[in-house]
């Protein structure tokens, strides 16, 4: 109970005047800086940091981890309205997102895709409160070779999803791996696929090559159509969102999983990228419709965006007690706990109460506000699709380009950019599938690492892989998974349905 | 002052910000936004320090134009050091420097030296310590490279052939010990890592591990310094910073320490880099800059001009020894 009155001090705190004041501008900010292609939580957060330096540090994070939350949120809306991700975890919301969204329901998939973000952070701001003495611990049990047993598992519910052909998902996914070993390579410190170029020194970071994949391509494609977008008729009131609330309600075991897996991967902390791939995967396999997912399935939605913001919020737990950062963002807050002269790590949640408290105080505070901010916004948001298309082209690719250019402040990523556009274009065309080769990009570099890390501690054994039940096991279900398809066909004999 | 007062006003059709010169016509300063480049990702120790200097500059009103922080963390740095070797006499770009100014042109043959670019001061160096898990059976250097002669010592570090990569082969050169090093992306999940029992050893910057001393789950067994860390209040019950020996004290004789200075691009000139100098002593004078230091148990050696280079030149070759003898150099 000694958490419930910790935490009613820290409402005392995060319920100040200046800190509400804070609150909402932050979520209003990371809305916008989460709908900006490139910008990212991130880089919004780093150039905003210096600016909390005057603010006592509990209004600090509050004002940042707000900014954190609604780039979260706002990730999803480039997502679903126009196939662009704005950041790497709303990948996986544009695969059914999008869809929704050209069949006339943008307003009914930005809908669950707000809800459900809200539910996984909700479940996953309960776990910080309650447990976080007992999960604390848990990420201390991860080496390399767990690490690469999570990034297997994410592979494995993820591959063969694709209904193309599997030659094609398996190039597809090579070609990610590629890219992804393009820079430095972390274990032997050497340049890798540069070319000796300085701008490929950077590696191809996931957000120009999927700004161009998903949103140029999807332009190019548009214009070859004829210039519509569509789905312009659907319906835009605030009735979606209570039309949706009851709809969601039919996939509440969905909504718990994903929010499972992405507390389970935010605390490893393996991070919310993964996660939104991980429960999109396995709401795909677990469901009876699992063969109309990617053509505008409301789970498709809720699935990726309860994983991704129930490991978004989670990750903070590791960064706070432990002081290794879940996600990009959540390190760029790390350097500012401290610069705000705290110390992240086992001690804070003893020495810094107020500080703790006040933020995890603010954390169910930012979300409800950020909650009914976007739900408020949807009609606007939809009501975007209703801009004539040669004119929100234009727009979009404007966009695309600053948004490529900020990743890196390098002009450079906008001819990537292009380039990548005409390639998913071109891939499109031939029926390559675009997903695997994001994922195989996104988690390539890590799980790479991990593997060659697991087994340098191994000396070369792959006995490492097994050699404990936490990774064993993870490694297990990881393989059921991925033999998924030869499973289900067994079951199939008992109970006839279309697998 | 006919020449100043015509610069002043070239500038000023040049920025049309007429107002700010005016009124300090004869000293140099900035006319416009400054760069800052950080040679790393986000969240790492030198972007930290970087962001805490603008924020340090933004806050006690130390500049008239604002400080804007950039990473560029491409090919360990590589970009970075190119992009300012590049841009001969822009007095509006600074670039904040860690060991791969040296570590990464030599273990990556990309063409770049401190030299091609303006030393403008050194604001500190970060210390390494020697840390084992409280758990573990070892007490002291000498029970560790004991250990290290009958198994092989699992080492985790920031990096691959950068500087905990070069100290825990220097070790192993000065002691015989044996060591499997394991290179991670960044300092604090190497101190997890050690935390978690995955490795057995590192050599954290002082900064990445302090709360898991402070928990009382790794223990520290000498500092490579010269000299012990100069802050004494107790971090544990029973320690201080002050209190970790120095690694020669305890028969391992080794010595490193980490850069943390200033550089702008070649061919500015002797007025601009002293503007600089004198806006980094500013913020040296800081209580925000104070705190920092005393947080991250930085050695507080700030050198400049003649001395700076002399240091620069000697610690480039002492790379290039430890990196030929690793094996670490670029073929």
């Amino acid at each position: 109970m000694s958490e419930l009155l910790a935490l009613f001090h820290g409402f005392s705190i995060a319920l100040e005047p200046t800190n509400l004041a804070l609150m909402v501008a932050g979520i209003v900010l990371g809305v916008l800086i989460g709908v900006l292609p490139g910008l990212g939580g991130a880089n919004g957060v780093a150039i905003l940091l210096p600016l909390t330096f005057t603010l006592e540090p509990v209004s600090a994070i509050i004002l940042l981890s707000c900014i954190y939350w609604g780039a979260l949120f706002g990730g999803a809306i480039t997502s679903i309205l126009f196939n662009i991700p704005g950041e790497p975890w709303s990948v996986a919301t544009t695969f059914d997102g999008y869809p929704m969204a050209q069949n006339g329901r943008a307003a009914e998939a930005l809908t669950a895709a707000f809800t459900s973000s809200f539910i996984g952070a909700f479940v996953a701001i309960l776990v910080i409160t309650f447990v976080s003495p007992l999960v604390a611990g848990f990420a201390l049990r991860f080496g390399p070779a767990e690490f690469f047993a999570v990034m297997f598992l994410a592979f494995a519910s993820f591959i063969g999803l694709s209904s193309g052909s599997p030659f094609k998902t398996m190039a597809s996914m090579m070609v990610g791996f590629l890219l992804a070993g393009v820079g430095l390579d972390t274990v032997t410190g050497e340049l890798r696929g540069t070319f000796g170029s300085t701008e490929l020194m950077r590696g191809f970071n996931f957000l120009v090559v999927v700004i161009g994949l998903f949103g140029i391509s999807e332009i190019l494609q548009s214009v070859e159509e004829g210039l519509t977008f569509r789905g312009r008729e659907g319906r835009i009131d605030l009735k979606a969102v209570l039309r949706t609330w009851a709809e969601m309600i039919r996939h509440k075991a969905i909504i718990v999983r994903s929010a499972l897996i992405g507390c389970w991967m935010g605390i490893t902390p393996a991070g919310a990228t993964p996660a939104s791939f991980m429960s999109y995967g396995v709401a795909r396999r677990l469901s009876r419709h699992g063969h109309e997912f990617g053509k505008g399935r409301i789970e498709g939605v809720i699935a990726p965006e309860t994983a991704a913001h129930a490991a978004g919020t989670s990750a903070l737990l590791p960064m706070l007690t432990l002081g290794i950062p879940g996600s990009p963002t959540a390190a760029v807050l790390l350097g500012g706990l401290i610069m705000w002269g705290l110390q992240p790590g086992p001690m804070l949640f003893v020495e810094q109460k107020d500080f703790v408290w006040g933020l995890i105080a603010s954390m169910y505070l930012g979300n409800v506000v950020g909650l009914l901010i976007v739900l408020v916004a949807v009609p606007w948001f939809a009501a975007i699709l209703r801009v004539p298309f040669p004119i929100i082209a234009a727009i979009i690719f404007v966009v695309c380009a600053i948004g490529a250019y900020t990743v890196n402040n390098a002009a450079f990523d906008i001819v990537l950019m292009l380039i990548f556009g005409v390639l998913g274009y071109v891939m499109k065309k031939l029926d390559y599938p675009l997903a695997p080769l994001v994922l195989a990009l996104v988690l390539g570099d890590r799980t790479e690492q991990s593997f060659r890390q697991a087994l340098l501690l191994s000396e070369g054994s792959f006995t490492i892989f097994f050699s404990n039940a936490l990774v064993a096991s993870i490694m297990l279900f990881g393989f059921v998974m991925l033999f998924w398809p030869v499973l289900s066909k067994l079951w199939a004999r008992k109970e006839p349905s279309p697998a | 002052m006919r020449v100043s007062c015509r610069r002043v006003l070239m500038g000023c059709a040049a920025v049309l910000s007429a107002c700010c010169l005016a009124a300090t016509a004869q000293a140099w300063e900035p006319s416009k936004p400054v760069q800052f480049y950080v040679p790393a990702g986000t969240g790492g120790g030198a972007d930290q320090m970087a962001r805490t200097i603008q924020a340090i500059v933004a806050k006690h009103n130390l500049m008239k134009q604002p400080i804007v922080v950039q990473n560029k963390g491409g090919g360990a740095g590589a970009e970075a050091f190119l992009e300012v070797k590049e841009k001969k006499g822009d007095a509006h770009l600074l670039l904040i420097t860690l060991s791969s100014l040296f570590t990464t042109p030599l273990a990556t043959g990309v063409p770049f030296r401190w030299s091609d670019i303006t030393p403008v001061k050194m604001l500190a160096l970060d210390e390494f310590v020697l840390w084992v898990n409280t758990e573990s059976p070892w007490k002291s250097v000498a029970e560790l490279v004991a250990a290290g002669k009958t198994q092989k010592l699992r080492m985790g570090g920031t990096g691959s052939r950068q500087e905990d990569h070069i100290i825990t082969v220097a070790i192993g050169k000065a002691t015989g010990a044996q060591f499997t090093y394991v290179p991670y992306k960044g300092g604090g999940e190497v101190a997890v890592q050690l935390v978690g029992g995955h490795i057995d050893t590192s050599v954290n910057n002082p900064i990445e591990a302090v709360s898991h001393w402070k928990a009382g789950k790794v223990r520290p067994l000498c500092v490579f310094d010269s000299k012990p860390m100069p802050y004494p209040e107790k971090i544990t019950d029973t320690m201080s910073w002050a209190d970790i020996p120095t690694c020669k004290s305890q028969g391992l004789d080794v010595e490193y320490l980490m850069l943390r200075g200033i550089f702008m691009p070649a061919g500015v000139t002797q007025e601009q880099v002293r503007y600089y100098i004198d806006l980094l002593d500013k913020v040296r004078a800081t209580p925000e800059w104070k705190e920092l230091m005393a947080q991250g148990a930085f050695n507080q050696t700030a050198l400049e001009g003649a001395e700076f280079r002399a240091w620069l030149e000697r610690e480039e070759e002492r790379h290039r020894q430890l990196m030929a003898e690793a094996g670490f150099l670029a073929k």
